[in-house]
C-alpha cells in the first residue's frame, strides 16, 4: 500500500517535514530554557561575589585610610573620628555568647524531647508551632522585648533594662528554632538499628539517647549550634531595641551582662541613616559590614564542611 | 540510684524543659493578640497616620509591605526556581556544584543588615535606583533566594525517579520531562517554599532601612521608583523614635504585621500537609 495515495492523511514527506520542524523548534526552545536554567544555577555564586564586591567597594577606604591601630582601639566615637571597632566586636560577641549559653541546652533538650520522647500528637502540634516562632518578625519580638522584657530585667536589679543580658535572652529565643530543627534532623538521621540495638541490650531510653543517639548525631548537633550562633550574631533589629546601644567595654566580671552594649549590627542600622554618603563614617560602617560578612561566611563555610560536602540526594536527578 | 530511676528523672526533666521552651510561643502570640486587638478597627486599617502618627491608621504601611512583598516575589521566584531546577536536574557531582551549594548556604547566613548595606551600595547608589520600591524589592528578593532555592530543590528531588525514567523512555527530552512530569508534581512544594520565603521577607526591617523605607509618607507610591512606608519599619519608628505614642497603636501595628506574616506561614504549612496526604506515590 502506498501511503502517498491516501488523501485524508498528510503525505509521509509532509509528516517527516513537520517532525523535523517540530524537533528543531523544540531544540531551539530547549536551548534557550536550559541555558537560562544553567545561568540561574550560577546565580548564587554571582550574587555572593557581588555582595562582597560592593561591601569592599564602599568599605575599603576605612581599612586603607585609617591606621589599623586606630581600628583596633577601644573607643567608638564617630563625632571625634575615633573608629575603635573593639567595643562593637565586644558587644556582638558578649550578646552572642550569652544567647548561645542559654539557647543551646534548651534547644538540644527540646529537640531530644520532640525526636525521642514526645508522643506523636505533641510532635505534630509542636513542630509547626516552632516554625511559627521562626516566622515571627524580629521587629515584633524586639518590640515585645522592649515593652515587656526590659522592665522585667530592670526589676532584677540592673540599673537599666536595656542590657546585654536582655539582648541575649531575646536572641536565645530567636535562635531556638534554628537549633531545634537542625538537631532534630540530625537525630532523625541516626539509623533505627542503633536504637533497637541499644534497647535490645537492655539500655533504658535515657541511656540509649545519651550513650548512642546523641554521640551518633554529634556532627549534626555541632552544625545546629554553629548555625544558631550565626543567626544570633547577625540579628539586628531586636538587638538594637533592647541592648541599650552604649559603645563601651566595662570591666570584666559577671556584671558585664547587666550593662548596656552596642553590637556591630545595631551600629550599622542606627548610624547609616544619618551619615553623609562618602564620608569616613559611611565607609567605616561598610567596613563593619565586611567584618560581619567575613564572620558569618567563616561560620557557615565551616558548618558546610562538617556536613561533608554534598547534601544527601534522596531521589530525582536525571538518570 | 537505679538506672530506671535515672531514666524517669531524665525523662521528666527533658519534658519540663521542652514545655518551658514551647509554651512561651503560645504566650508571645496570645499576648500580642490580646494587647493589639483593641486597636484594630476599620479606620486603623484603611486610614493614613495623623497627628504625628499618634492617631489614624497604618494603611500606607500595610500597602507598602504588600507592594514590597510582590516585588520580592517577582525578583526571587524565577531565579530561585531556575536555580533549584539546575541543582536538582542538571548539576553533576563536581566542584562547581559544591561551590554553588556553599554559596547558597552562605547567602542564607549573611545577616539581613549586610543585605541592607549591599542594597544601598549596589541598587540605591551604583545603579542609581534611589531609595525606592525597586531597590528594596531587589534587596529583599536576593535575601529570600536561598529559602526559595532550597525548598524548591527539595520539592523537585521528592518527585520519584521513575516518573523521569518513564518520560525519557517514551522519547521526551530532558526539558519536556521537567516541564510536564517533574514540575507539576513538585509545584505544591515549590509554592510552600515561596510563601515561606515571602513571609520572612515581609517581616524584615534591616534590609529595607536604607533601601526603601520612609519614616512618614501618607501618600501612596506612584511607581516602583518611589519610597514607601512599610509595616516592620513603621513598628520600629513608632515604638522607639516617636515619643508619646499610645501603646495600643504600637501593639495594634505589631499584631497586624504578625498576622500578615503568620498567615503566610500557616497557608504554607497547610499546603504542605495537604500535599503529603494527597500524594499518589
Amino acid at each position: 500500500m502506498n501511503l502517498d495515495d491516501n488523501e485524508e492523511r498528510p503525505s509521509l514527506r509532509e509528516m517527516a517535514g513537520q517532525a523535523v520542524r517540530l524537533a528543531r523548534a523544540t531544540k531551539w526552545d530547549e536551548f534557550v530554557i536550559e541555558n537560562g536554567i544553567r545561568l540561574a544555577g550560577m546565580s548564587a555564586i554571582v550574587i555572593i561575589a557581588l555582595i562582597f564586591f560592593f561591601l569592599l567597594r564602599e568599605g575599603s577606604p576605612a581599612f586603607l585610610d585609617i591606621p589599623l591601630r586606630q581600628l583596633g582601639g577601644s573607643r567608638w566615637y564617630p563625632i571625634e573620628a575615633l573608629w575603635g571597632l573593639l567595643p562593637l566586636l565586644y558587644g556582638s560577641i558578649l550578646v552572642t555568647v550569652g544567647a548561645t549559653v542559654i539557647a543551646v541546652p534548651l534547644g538540644l533538650t527540646t529537640a531530644v524531647y520532640l525526636g525521642e520522647f514526645a508522643p506523636t500528637w505533641q510532635r505534630e502540634l509542636f513542630k509547626p508551632l516552632i516554625e511559627l516562632l521562626a516566622g515571627i518578625p524580629s521587629i515584633v519580638l524586639g518590640f515585645l522585648g522592649w515593652v515587656t522584657l526590659a522592665p522585667l530585667v530592670m526589676r532584677l536589679g540592673a540599673p537599666t533594662g536595656l542590657t546585654a543580658f536582655t539582648g541575649s535572652l531575646l536572641l536565645a529565643y530567636m535562635s531556638l528554632p534554628t537549633i531545634i530543627s537542625i538537631t532534630e534532623d540530625a537525630l532523625y538521621a541516626v539509623p533505627r538499628e542503633y536504637r533497637d540495638g541499644a534497647l535490645a541490650l537492655g539500655a533504658t531510653q535515657w541511656q540509649m539517647v545519651w550513650r548512642v543517639v546523641l554521640p551518633a548525631a554529634r556532627s549534626g548537633i555541632v552544625i545546629a549550634v554553629m548555625l544558631g550562633i550565626g543567626r544570633a550574631i547577625g540579628e539586628t533589629m531586636a538587638v538594637m531595641m533592647v541592648t541599650g546601644n552604649a559603645a563601651n567595654i566595662p570591666e570584666l566580671g559577671l556584671g558585664v551582662f547587666f550593662e548596656p552594649v552596642r553590637t556591630m549590627t545595631a551600629t550599622i542600622a542606627a548610624e547609616m541613616g544619618e551619615v553623609a554618603q562618602g564620608s569616613m563614617h559611611y565607609h567605616v560602617l561598610f567596613g563593619v559590614g565586611i567584618v560581619l560578612f567575613l564572620i558569618t561566611f567563616a561560620i557557615n563555610s565551616l558548618a558546610t564542611r562538617l556536613v561533608g560536602g554534598g547534601v544527601r540526594r534522596r531521589s530525582g536527578g536525571m538518570l | 540510684m537505679s538506672r530506671q530511676r535515672t531514666n524517669e528523672i531524665a525523662r521528666w526533666l527533658i519534658t519540663a524543659v521542652a514545655f518551658l521552651v514551647i509554651l512561651p510561643i503560645f504566650l508571645v502570640i496570645a499576648y500580642i493578640f490580646y494587647n493589639g486587638i483593641g486597636a484594630l478597627s476599620w479606620e486603623f486599617l484603611t486610614q493614613p497616620p495623623r497627628q504625628g502618627m499618634t492617631q489614624g491608621g497604618i494603611a500606607p504601611a500595610i500597602l507598602g509591605t504588600i507592594f514590597l512583598t510582590l516585588g520580592t516575589a517577582v525578583a526571587a521566584i524565577p531565579l530561585g526556581i531556575g536555580a533549584a531546577i539546575y541543582l536538582a536536574e542538571y548539576a553533576g557531582d563536581n566542584r562547581l556544584t559544591r561551590a554553588i551549594r556553599l554559596a547558597i548556604v552562605n547567602l542564607a547566613g549573611i545577616p539581613s543588615i549586610v543585605y541592607g548595606l549591599f542594597g544601598l551600595g549596589m541598587f540605591v547608589l551604583f545603579l542609581d535606583y534611589g531609595t525606592s520600591i525597586l531597590a528594596g524589592s531587589l534587596t529583599l528578593g536576593l535575601m529570600t533566594l536561598p529559602v526559595v532555592i532550597s525548598t524548591a530543590e527539595e520539592a523537585i528531588l521528592a518527585v520519584p525517579r521513575e516518573f523521569r525514567v518513564v518520560s525519557l523512555s517514551l522519547g521526551a527530552t530532558r526539558w519536556q520531562t521537567i516541564r510536564h512530569q517533574v514540575l507539576p508534581h513538585a509545584l505544591p512544594g515549590i509554592i510552600t517554599g515561596v510563601i515561606l520565603g515571602l513571609g520572612r521577607a515581609a517581616g524584615e526591617t534591616a534590609p529595607i532601612l536604607f533601601t526603601v523605607a520612609a519614616f512618614y509618607l501618607p501618600d501612596l507610591p506612584r511607581s516602583i521608583f518611589d519610597q514607601t512606608m512599610a509595616l516592620p519599619y513603621h513598628l520600629y519608628v513608632i515604638s522607639t523614635q516617636v515619643p508619646g505614642m499610645p501603646l495600643s497603636l504600637q501593639y495594634g501595628t505589631a499584631l497586624v504585621l504578625m498576622l500578615i506574616v503568620l498567615s503566610m506561614t500557616v497557608v504554607a504549612t497547610i499546603i504542605r500537609t495537604a500535599m503529603r496526604r494527597r500524594r499518589e506515590w
